[in-house]
């Protein structure tokens, strides 16, 4: 397992490092992103747009300008006369920022909107595909597959004024959604999260019930349940013991990709609700230009898919012992 | 007489589909006295896996409908509640089947597989499951069972594996083991060593057998009766070598006719069963051998297709077949046992 761990790791590294050259090769080399002239904005004099080209090194050869990059991520750089303390992902264009600091910054709000939306279509999307295919072809089932549908139809940007209109506005039973942490008060992290959870999760329920739903009817064709059937076990131990199992695998091949895309940010629903986490800094930069701060949320993107790979791969291997990690 | 161990009454085993019923057992009636061993010989759709999948009540009930009797010690398992059934499977009755690899859960050890149904009919802790599963490798003829009773099964080869299925079903002691074709999936080396486990066990535990097989020589071997089944019913029955040597129905001549011979000409073509089985969702009236039969026209009239042959006589050597006792006597003493080169006295 650890020599799996470490290849995969040095894998990840030089994935990482072939999305950062093409993702600077993206903005910083392509012509017509005048970076220069991106980065002063309005007060563009030639001396600004001069200086900038000298502080940003634009006069070098793209791979120089590339390798200072990556020099700066691991430890730090100067450009121009401020110091850019690792990792440096530059400064922003539009606030004059450290790229990295505003990023973290704004993490807290995507992690907590992405762990308590994981949660609840986790548990009520599995629950609901395990009742459909426990009652495969009855009233539950379809009832289940029809709220699937509905639910994975309905878009964040229709959902989320519908209910900010009820639960908010008309009725008071919720406050309106904000981020407060969770170390500061965990009851008003719940209440300020809970309706952008809700509208989050009940689209990705619908893909998680159908998905349960298939895996676990595939499972109890199987074989391998007839013969604990045959064995003796009650119903509720071969389903949940044997069969709950099996029907795991593409669950959680899914559930890392959608865990690892939410962490980089659910760009929709932060917009709906006016939360202000990473989905909204990328929003944001592209509609500024601001180059280095979507290079930074690109790269944040790709770190988190990356590392979401590598954990369903272990999980796997820790649910199948016929996957030799090796 | 003491009571047989499991007694089958007019088994009827109907799965509802879009196309129609399909009665996939149509009237099965054999019984099996205690440490006997009842082979099951047939072609496949022949109803030999629906009849003994049936006996444990693991049929689904949201499609299929088992009626008739099935007495086991007395107790008809027809309609047994589910809670009944359960006791009994793994424990009094137990199940192997044809492929080990795909029969047993990928995600266990072997020894968590055989504690498991140890531990769900005794009541035994960890340690007491996990020592009788080592013990129960060690009979099965598993090599430092203390060591591959952590193994998973995609670490054992074939014929381990079956093994080892055969160590979850006898580790209960059951009165009455169900073999559903337990060496098709393996080689024929393997095979005999399987065959030679079960006779040893079936004498040290005095087990019941249903084995069901396609394979007349696991038949011959193994089997003390012999059932030979067709379209849903049985067409012969009799002790193995009142059916091997002398079989009295057109459709276990033509399996035997069609054994291929290790000495002689290789030349001469082998001889199958021609045409193929009936639809069960459409059964002939009469017998459901008729189309492929060549003797239905020794039978006076047309009662081959218009009468369903009864198995008759109701002990002893029986046959449905509606050609008289000494015709049938005579054809294969005549002319199938010459053709097929059956040698030997009867």
């Amino acid at each position: 397992m650890l020599a799996f761990l470490v290849r995969r790791l040095l894998g990840a590294a030089v994935i990482l490092l072939i999305i950062s050259a093409v993702t600077f090769l993206l903005f910083f080399a392509v012509p017509g992103n005048e970076v220069a002239a991106l980065s002063c904005g309005k007060s563009c004099t030639p001396p600004v747009v001069a200086e900038i080209r000298a502080d940003l090194g634009l006069d070098h050869p793209v791979w120089q300008q590339y390798l200072t990059y990556l020099g700066g991520i691991f430890a730090g750089r100067a450009i121009g006369d401020n110091a850019c303390h690792a990792p440096c992902l530059g400064y922003s264009f539009v606030n004059k920022q450290p790229v990295w600091d505003t990023v973290v910054g704004r993490l807290p709000v995507t992690v907590s909107l992405a762990i308590g939306a994981t949660v609840l279509f986790l548990v009520f999307g599995v629950g609901l595909g395990m009742l459909a295919a426990l009652r495969k072809g009855k009233l539950a089932d379809k009832v289940s597959m029809v709220f699937a549908l509905l639910g994975g139809s309905m878009q964040i940007y229709v959902l989320a004024p519908f209910f900010l209109y009820i639960f908010v506005y008309s009725s008071d039973l919720l406050p309106r959604p904000t981020y407060v942490s969770f170390f500061d008060s965990p009851v008003d992290w719940v209440k300020g999260l809970l309706l952008p959870w809700v509208c989050l999760a009940i689209i990705f329920i619908a893909l998680y019930a159908r998905l349960t739903r298939s895996s676990m009817v595939d499972v109890l064709n199987e074989d391998y349940i007839r013969t604990v059937r045959a064995k003796g076990l009650t119903t509720s131990q071969v389903y949940v013991k044997h069969a709950f199992r099996g029907a795991m695998s593409p669950v959680v091949t899914i559930l890392g990709l959608d865990i690892a895309s939410l962490f980089a940010g659910a760009i929709i629903t932060e917009q709906s609700f006016g939360l202000v986490g990473v989905g909204q800094l990328a929003v944001n930069s592209v509609l500024a230009s601001d180059l280095p701060m979507m290079m930074g949320v690109v790269l944040l993107a790709a770190t988190a898919v990356v590392i979401a790979n590598i954990v369903v791969d272990v999980v796997y291997a820790a649910i199948d012992p016929r996957i030799k990690v090796a | 007489m003491p009571e047989p161990l499991l007694s089958v009454r007019d088994l009827k085993v109907r799965f509802s589909t879009d196309d129609g019923v399909v009665k996939a057992v149509d009237g099965l009636s054999f019984d099996l006295p205690r440490g006997r061993t009842l082979g099951i010989v047939g072609e496949s759709g022949s109803g030999k896996s629906v009849s003994s999948l049936a006996i444990l009540g693991l049929h689904g009930p949201e499609h299929s409908e088992v009626s008739g009797e099935i007495l086991f010690e007395g107790e008809n398992l027809v309609g047994a509640r589910e809670n009944t059934l359960r006791k009994l499977r793994g424990k009094r009755i137990s199940m192997i089947f044809q492929d080990p690899l795909t029969s047993l859960s990928p995600y266990y050890t072997i020894g968590e597989q055989i504690a498991e149904t140890y531990r769900k009919h005794t009541g035994a802790n960890r340690k007491q499951a996990k020592r009788r599963a080592v013990e129960m490798l060690a009979k099965v003829g598993i090599p430092r069972p203390e060591r591959r009773v952590d193994d998973y099964p995609h670490q054992f080869s074939g014929g381990m594996r079956q093994r080892a299925m055969i160590a979850i079903a006898l580790c209960c002691d059951p009165d009455l083991l169900i073999a559903d074709e337990p060496t098709t999936a393996l080689d024929v080396t393997v095979q005999a060593q399987i065959l030679d486990l079960l006779r040893e066990l079936r004498s040290e535990f005095d087990t019941g057998i249903i084995l069901i097989t396609h394979d007349m020589g696991v038949v011959a071997q193994m089997a003390d009766e012999v059932l030979v089944m067709y379209a849903g019913r049985c067409v012969e029955r009799g002790t193995v070598r009142e059916v091997l040597k002398t079989p009295q129905h057109p459709y276990s001549w033509g399996l035997l006719s069609s054994i291929p011979h290790l000495t002689g000409d290789v030349d001469v073509p082998l001889v199958p069963v021609r045409g193929t089985p009936p639809s069960l969702i459409d059964l002939p009236p009469g017998c459901p051998f008729q189309p492929r039969c060549d003797f239905s026209a020794r039978v006076p009239g047309d009662r081959c297709t218009t009468e369903r042959p009864s198995l008759l006589p109701e002990t002893g050597h029986a046959s449905a077949c509606h050609l008289s006792t000494s015709d049938k006597t005579l054809i294969f003493t005549d002319e199938i046992r010459p053709a097929a080169g059956l040698t030997g006295r009867p």
